[in-house]
């Protein structure tokens, strides 16, 4: 399970921060995870009390912001907004899809005290 | 004004100069708080009082791949400066990734330099039958890992002769998941599927083959025992990836292991160039 490494990741991030920004207890963690990255929401979800317990941000309330999968036909333009990377092109019906957002991994914003 | 913290209007980058009382300057163009803002006054009652506890709300924007990315470009330089076409073999378990290794060695290795760094949980079975060629090999063991990450390749390649001007496999754990996300330095991704498996693994693990460039369908000498659609499965693989380069090929008879080599040989004379 990945999304092991990945939560551990942003800790890494959450304990860089901190050292910056003098900050000692994160109370709420945003996350902006797109439909189409490698991140199963749930097993996040799943990771996260334990990755965080004894940290600066043990107890912490984790929000994850899913983001929608968009794309845009390489055979007739059309953008469109897909829910996985095996979805046809609405108008043409074409599987040529160009994934153009929706795969971001991110921390987006901390509430800290 | 962001719809998630409410903060200003000013705040939209363009990527073009913009003033604010930081000493350093952005140049990526997407809208975004500045890192490491910190917005005071934006607790419940919408003050800041000097002494007092708040909810202080800081802007990260950072990918949570960041430091992995980070390193895997570090590795990128190192292998680039070093004339080093590598290529990172992802599949399920048991594809035959170490057979296609070990036979495309026995017939470059006079032709190229060559070296393996190979990811298993447990076990140098796989460096050994590498190292049995007669090339380098080092073990990576993930213990209960997943897949291999930048950092474990930026130490194994520290620990390594490198073949310069030649090619580095990089063999990672057997997983069709993990090993997507993790971009290791290589200049491509390269998805083996074996016959055995049948067709539409492209379209069950699709993260995989998009973010592969490479696939190549393996044991294909087993063909005529088998209900596989050969066409069937490069459609769906190119579903999920419209520009998927797709070999086919047997480590056992060898059919189809000339076009492999060749596109080896032209990456390896890019690389050196």
């Amino acid at each position: 399970m990945h999304e092991l490494s990945l939560t551990q990741g942003v800790l890494d991030i959450l304990e860089d921060y901190a050292k910056q920004n003098d900050f000692k207890r994160v109370k709420t963690v945003w996350l902006e995870i797109g439909k189409l990255s490698h991140v199963q929401p749930e097993a996040m979800t799943f990771c996260f009390d334990t990755v965080m317990k004894d940290s600066i941000a043990d107890g912490a309330k984790l929000i994850i912001i899913e983001t929608p999968g968009q794309a845009i036909c390489v055979d007739c333009g059309t953008q469109t907004e897909i829910t996985s990377r095996i979805a046809e092109c609405p108008d043409c019906g074409s599987y040529k899809l160009h994934v153009s957002g929706g795969d971001e991994m991110r921390v987006k914003e901390l509430e800290v005290e | 004004m962001c719809t998630v913290c409410g903060c200003g209007t000013s705040k939209i980058e363009d990527g073009h100069t913009h003033n604010h009382d930081h000493d350093h300057s952005h140049d990526h163009s997407h809208h975004h708080h500045h890192h490491g803002d910190m917005h005071f006054g934006e607790n419940d009652a919408g003050v800041s009082v000097p002494g007092m506890d708040e909810k202080r709300i800081i802007a990260i924007e950072q990918d949570i791949l960041g430091k992995n990315d980070h390193l895997a470009a570090h590795n990128r330089d190192h292998f680039k400066a070093a004339g080093i076409f590598a290529l990172n073999l992802v599949s399920s378990p048991g594809s035959g990734k170490t057979t296609l290794l070990t036979r495309t060695i026995e017939d470059l290795k006079s032709d190229l330099p060559i070296a393996v760094i190979e990811g298993d949980q447990q076990t140098a079975n796989d460096a050994d039958r590498i190292r049995a060629t007669g090339v380098a090999a080092l073990q990576v063991n993930t213990g209960k890992g997943c897949h291999l990450d930048a950092d474990m390749i930026a130490q194994a390649i520290h620990r390594m002769e490198m073949p310069n001007d030649g090619v580095m496999f990089i063999e990672n754990v057997g997983n069709l998941v993990c090993p997507a996300a993790f971009d290791l330095g290589e200049a491509h991704k390269v998805a083996i599927l074996s016959v055995t498996e049948g067709e539409d693994k492209p379209i069950k693990y699709p993260d995989m083959f998009a973010a592969a460039d490479i696939m190549i369908l393996t044991k294909i000498d087993l063909l005529p025992y088998l209900n596989f659609d050969v066409a069937a499965c490069m459609d769906y693989a190119r579903r999920v990836n419209p520009d998927l380069k797709i070999f086919q090929l047997s480590s056992t008879n060898g059919e189809g292991l000339e076009a492999w080599y060749d596109w080896i040989k032209s990456g390896v004379a890019t690389a050196k160039s």
